[in-house]
């Protein structure tokens, strides 16, 4: 066995860096969440208040709603983007004329900023202006209004992200399965597997530990997305597209009230840490200790 | 062998491309029309373009400079980020260190905190307590490529680790048995055969920390001040100049693109599992 202290020295910068930068504004937002502090309000002092701010919280239905609109979208985004990336990715791994340069043009949306994002979509599909909504009209008659209605927002909101994001499913997926051992596939070709064997008896256990990792990404970032959905829809109509990451921006920016945003930041960081860990410790650990075992 | 299909194969990604650019050539599209003729009626078709925006933008010294930041934060980000990436997965894969599971998943909960509340302690950090003499990490690029390591570590690590635990260990063991050390282990064994995985990872950090937007809109003023916080001063309280942050838009693809074609010759199948066959 070689000696752990190399491990630690190769595992010490990246601690020390995300313990500077993630654990120290972590316990200053702690601190302020059980304070009630609005900065530029009518009292800009900071006054401790146990936690009433978590107490209001509970009972605080535009957060509820926001917290239960941000999982639906985070759940349809992001298994459409993996099953979709997963097709993608193995497309890609055919041999073809042109591969390189179709793998550009499908990582193009990555290098698209979110806020440009949201604005390309917004001019795309504002009722009166738009591209989309004007050729849904006069070829199939059908009238999409994401100022009026707020399921053709949801939904359009969910194909923006699918739009931007599938890209990085791919390429993590791809690499993925570019790394994997021939061995395997050979011999079952050879043993005259069907394709669908192969693809549940080989490829899904041998590339699982980078799906795995690739949904808990685009989980956490779906659940605080904000600059998209901010530029295409604001959050409305309604409420119905106001996700937590823009729920909280609202809270914090116009609103100045800094003590209730960190107590709902803390509460919707603690969401979604339980939740990744509980996938976590269902999906991956088992897996892992298996394999030492073995 | 499985058959591939080329022709099929072309013409679904034709297919496919046509959905992927689409928005994008509607950016192109807005980024040279003038104002007043956004909001006519829409037409697939361009029949004339108007440069304007373009001769102004490419004449503008300080989105050149914003330009400029950019690169260099997000290339200095994202090789760091993938190099501390690379040697902390290679730790957590191949050592026995106490608790690493839950290092490992602490990394990814640095990730999930809302931006938005996390702005001003960082604010206050980078104006007040990262303070060496003269020197501040507020508005300097070394601030800001540290900084983006908070999200983009963790991503790193988390789709590297995956990559790493798949290169057998009999490999090291092999190598270290033969008189490797723990660095030519690294460098001669693992990396050759971690390649696909350190590419993508460089491309996808470098695209997060071009990309970002809020913390770069908080902690930079004037100097550090990235590309992409540059494209959010189009859009103001009294309208957004459409045209000019398209044609923005657009011209920031370019050192992306370049970046990609670089790296991406490195995501290549079956160049190293050779190794592997006894």
């Amino acid at each position: 066995m070689r000696s752990n202290k190399v491990g630690w020295l190769l595992l010490a910068p990246t601690i020390v860096v995300l313990a500077l930068f993630g654990i120290v504004p972590f316990i200053y937002v702690l601190y302020v969440g059980f304070h009630q502090w609005n900065p530029f309000g009518a009292n800009p002092s900071m006054i401790y208040n146990g936690a009433n701010n978590f107490r209001r919280l509970v009972f605080d239905a535009e957060f509820l709603t926001a917290i239960w609109y941000t999982l639906k979208f985070a759940l349809f985004a992001v298994l459409s983007e993996v099953v979709i990336g997963y097709f993608l990715a193995q497309l890609f791994m055919r041999e073809f004329p042109g591969k390189g340069f179709f793998r550009t043009i499908h990582t193009l949306p990555l290098i698209v900023a979110p806020i440009v994002v949201g604005s390309v979509w917004r001019l795309m599909t504002t009722p009166s202006i738009g591209v989309i909504p004007y050729y849904l009209r006069t070829w199939f008659g059908f009238d999409l209004n994401i100022g009026r209605d707020p399921n053709a927002a949801f939904i359009l909101t969910v194909i923006m992200d699918i739009w931007h994001w599938t890209p990085l499913v791919t390429l993590t997926l791809l690499a993925a399965l570019v790394s994997l051992p021939k061995e395997p596939f050979e011999q079952a070709e050879i043993d005259g597997a069907s394709r669908s064997q192969i693809f549940w008896h080989i490829t899904l256990p041998m590339i699982r530990p980078a799906i795995l990792a690739t949904v808990f990404i685009r989980l956490m970032d779906a659940l605080r997305t904000v600059d998209e959905v901010w530029m295409l829809t604001g959050g409305g109509p309604g409420a119905a597209t106001r996700y937590i990451g823009l729920h909280i921006w609202k809270v914090v920016f116009p609103k100045t009230d800094y003590g209730y945003g960190s107590a709902i930041s803390l509460i919707v960081l603690y969401l979604t840490l339980v939740m990744c860990w509980l996938l976590y410790v269902a999906l991956v650990a088992p897996r892992r200790d298996a394999r030492k075992v073995a | 062998m499985r058959k591939d299909r080329p022709v099929l194969t072309v013409v679904l990604w034709l297919l496919l491309s046509l959905a992927t650019l689409f928005p994008i050539y509607w950016l192109f599209v807005i980024s040279v029309k003038p104002a007043v003729d956004l909001f006519s009626t829409p037409s697939l078709i361009l029949d004339q373009a108007f440069w304007g925006n373009y001769a102004k933008v490419l004449t503008d010294d300080t989105l050149r400079r914003y330009m400029i930041n950019s690169v260099i934060i997000s290339s200095g980000n994202a090789l760091l980020v993938t190099v501390l990436a690379f040697m902390a997965c290679y730790a957590l894969s191949r050592y026995d260190l106490a608790g690493k599971e839950n290092i490992f998943f602490w990394t990814i909960t640095n990730r999930m905190a809302p931006a938005a509340v996390f702005l001003l302690p960082f604010f206050l950090l980078f104006t007040q307590v990262f303070v060496i003499g003269e020197f501040r990490l507020y508005d300097s690029r070394i601030g800001m490529i540290l900084l983006y390591c908070t999200f983009n570590l963790p991503f790193a690590i988390w789709t590297l680790r995956p990559t790493i635990d798949g290169i057998p260990k009999e490999l090291d063991e092999a190598a270290t048995v033969d008189g490797a050390s723990t660095w030519q282990v690294i460098r001669e064994v693992v990396f050759p055969l971690a390649r696909p995985g350190l590419a993508v990872t460089l491309i996808l950090t470098w695209v997060f920390a071009w990309n970002e937007f809020l913390l770069a809109a908080t902690l930079t003023s004037f100097n550090a001040r990235t590309i992409t916080t540059g494209l959010s001063e189009y859009v103001t309280t009294t309208g957004t100049e459409w045209g000019m942050m398209a044609s923005v838009a657009i011209i920031t693809l370019i050192p992306a693109l370049i970046v990609f074609a670089v790296v991406q010759r490195h995501i290549v199948a079956g160049l190293t599992f050779g190794a592997v066959k006894e």
